[in-house]
């Protein structure tokens, strides 16, 4: 187990360059995968709801 | 008063990108959407307090960071957590998004503390700079750096990875990785 750590945190808690950048992907490509749903009706009716609700009030 | 077209714009645009955040920081849609839903809203009635010209993504981003940050404290003393039993709601519910390739990593994602977690996603996948990420979650710049590499090492631990090779080694998460994102 101290075994595992030790080579995971490399010298001084620091990791290495290749682990950073394969995280780095990771957690884009994770983040992405949501982004590009795009928006859901359900929010494209929201702002379109309340344009039309303060146009009737304000008018 | 009305949403200007543009101001709209700049929400609807920012829709994407902020599900994916709150997606990744409750680790259930169905909750993010209720934030993302929660977090326009109060947009739109304090829009007044939104600066023209000024970042709109960065605005929303803050407004559900402290959305969020409020109801997992209200959570937090609700459930009973000695044992870290929150964080298995966020790894268990079964309506998780994403495919199966991103399982692993999302698990891992849910046991990291939360201000490491919405650090690391700010400034690695939202594309906010460490500035923009310490004004998002109200703290030094420095503060964000070392949540930032503490995410990192505890995401690595979690995930076992020594090196490169020793991660996401099935051909469907090589996929996903060499499809690419948007950036």
């Amino acid at each position: 187990m101290m075994q595992t750590d030790t080579q995971t945190r490399k010298r001084g808690g620091k990791l290495g360059r290749d682990v950073q950048t394969k995280l780095g992907k990771t957690l884009q490509a994770y983040f992405d995968d949501v982004v590009k749903e795009g928006v859901p009706d359900r929010f494209k009716d929201l702002l379109q709801q309340y344009d039309e609700r303060k146009d009737k009030g304000s008018s | 008063m009305t949403l200007e077209p543009s101001v709209r714009e700049a929400m609807l645009s920012a829709v994407p990108s902020l599900r994916a955040f709150a997606i990744s920081l409750s680790g259930n849609v169905d909750r993010a959407d209720d934030l993302v839903q929660e977090t326009l809203l109060r947009a739109m009635a304090n829009i007044d307090s939104f600066q023209p010209g000024t970042n709109m993504s960065a605005w929303l981003f803050t407004i559900l960071r402290n959305l969020f940050r409020s109801e997992y404290r209200k959570r937090r003393r609700e459930v009973e957590d000695s044992d870290g039993s929150y964080a298995d709601t966020l790894t268990s519910h079964p309506e998780q998004h994403g495919r199966i390739e991103f399982e692993e990593f999302r698990k891992a994602l849910a046991q990291l503390p939360p201000d490491q977690r919405e650090a690391l996603i700010l400034v690695g996948a939202s594309g906010f700079s460490y500035e923009e990420a310490a004004g998002i979650c109200a703290c030094a710049v420095g503060t964000i750096k070392s949540r930032v590499n503490r995410a990192r090492t505890r995401l690595s631990e979690l995930l076992a990875i020594d090196s490169a090779d020793d991660f996401g080694p099935d051909q469907s998460t090589r996929a996903v990785l060499s499809a690419g994102g948007r950036r």
